[in-house]
């Protein structure tokens, strides 16, 4: 029969426990919140600067002159995998399905006899891969110290990204972040960043034409590089607001189970109770009985 | 209305500003531009400079170091990569970028060199114009 000294103990962690949690909870809803406006709040700015450098590539994209990182290096035997995870833990399957991707993708191309490297940004994801794939990481962003990620944070990363590219150490490369839907579900997600890929532009923007200052081709040079650093950016931010999401509805699952696992004990605590004031009673009337 | 178009400044964190203007001051790379409504559609890069719009609200500045301009008939959209409004930005903000800037010059190759060498002279002229 469990001792009731020890339910009673078991009772009380669980119940701290499920305090944690709940505070957990409630501290994701409210960064949730802030880390969904900051990607609001990044929105216009990748939207414009996608739809001017998709105008822009279309019409200078099929050129000799079209600048590398928009028409690639001509191969496509190196491929990089930028990829950004969470810098915490206790987040549900956050980490993990972005790693499963990230997963199959290296079997596809290793598959392929494409060599793989991988840029990690965010401690887990560098945790988790690791295991596996140490001898292809060739790099990794710590972001634990910053609070907030801000546009400087992306520039960086893309500047190293860039730098990489010009060394001639990839072809291709790829960002692998998870896209917010709604608290319960978040995309893990791929999207290519170099050469750099658009959405054709609707067809009333290719009606208006433009001049451009100084040429087409000086603006695009210009522009590549930062549309590189807004994907990363807009790709952090997504994932931000993800990484909350899935907190909160992880700490929340956390939280029931621990209000169930609660009442299971109470329940055992009564019995064992119960049964204890039984057997003293049975003790006591068999010896009054007996005299 | 015929003299008025839609001006947006946006920066990679947020939009900052988005109303109506009556004309706007552009430093281009190529040099300075007024767009004002009916201006034929243009696409240019910025160089570190002051935005000045003029609005039914009274004149507006901002302070933006890089990024571009999209302008059409109806609307000017800035995209700078950094962006102030004018009465909130202090040297100490473009000084750290000057430093930057200058680094990058020094160890900018060959055929980039001017470019950056230029960046840093028109990051000098704003702050001294600012003064």
């Amino acid at each position: 029969m469990p001792n009731l000294k020890d339910l009673k103990n078991r009772i009380e962690s669980v119940k701290s426990t499920r305090k944690i949690t709940k505070a957990m909870q409630m501290v994701a809803a409210a960064k949730l919140r802030r880390a969904q406006d900051a990607a609001e709040a990044g929105r216009p700015y990748a939207e414009r600067m996608n739809a001017v450098m998709g105008g822009l590539a279309a019409s200078v994209g099929n050129s000799d002159g079209a600048p590398r990182l928009l028409a690639g290096t001509g191969s496509d035997q190196t491929h990089l995998l930028v990829v950004l995870t969470a810098e915490r833990g206790l987040c549900g399957g956050f980490n993990s399905t972005i790693v499963r991707l990230v997963r199959s993708r290296i079997a596809d191309l290793q598959a392929h006899g494409k060599t793989v490297k991988i840029l990690t940004v965010g401690k887990k994801g560098r945790e988790q891969l690791r295991r596996d794939y140490a001898d292809l990481m060739v790099g990794h962003v710590d972001l634990s110290d910053v609070k907030r990620v801000g546009y400087a944070n992306a520039a960086e990363i893309a500047a190293d990204v860039l730098a990489r590219f010009d060394a001639g150490e990839f072809d291709v490369a790829s960002i692998y972040f998870n896209t917010f839907q709604s608290v319960i579900s978040q995309i893990p997600t791929e999207t290519q960043i170099i050469p750099a890929k658009f959405d054709a532009p609707e067809a009333d923007d290719a009606s208006t034409l433009y001049d451009y200052e100084p040429s087409e081709e000086a603006i695009l040079e210009d522009l590549l590089p930062r549309g590189v650093a807004t994907q990363i950016f807009s790709a952090l931010l997504e994932n931000g607001a993800s990484e909350q999401g899935a907190r909160m509805s992880a700490m929340d699952n956390a939280t029931r189970n621990a209000g169930d696992m609660i009442d299971r004990l109470t329940i055992e605590y009564n019995r064992s109770r119960q049964a204890v004031i039984t057997n003293e009673l049975i003790e006591i009337i068999s010896g009054a009985e007996a005299l | 209305m015929a003299d008025m178009m839609q001006f947006d400044l946006v920066s990679p964190e947020k939009r900052l500003a988005s109303f109506e203007a009556s004309s706007v001051q552009i430093p281009g790379a190529d040099g300075d531009l007024t767009a004002m409504p009916g201006h034929s559609p243009v696409i240019t890069t910025l160089r570190p400079g002051v935005v000045r719009v003029q609005s039914a609200e009274g004149d507006k500045s901002y302070v933006v170091t890089s990024g571009f301009v999209e302008v059409t008939a109806g609307s000017v959209s800035v995209i700078a990569e950094r962006a102030h409004a004018g009465d909130e930005v202090r040297k100490d903000d473009l000084s750290d970028l000057l430093e930057e800037a200058r680094a990058k010059a020094a160890s900018a190759e060959a055929d980039q060199k001017d470019g950056a060498e230029k960046f840093v002279a028109d990051l000098v002229q704003l702050l001294e114009d600012m003064e």
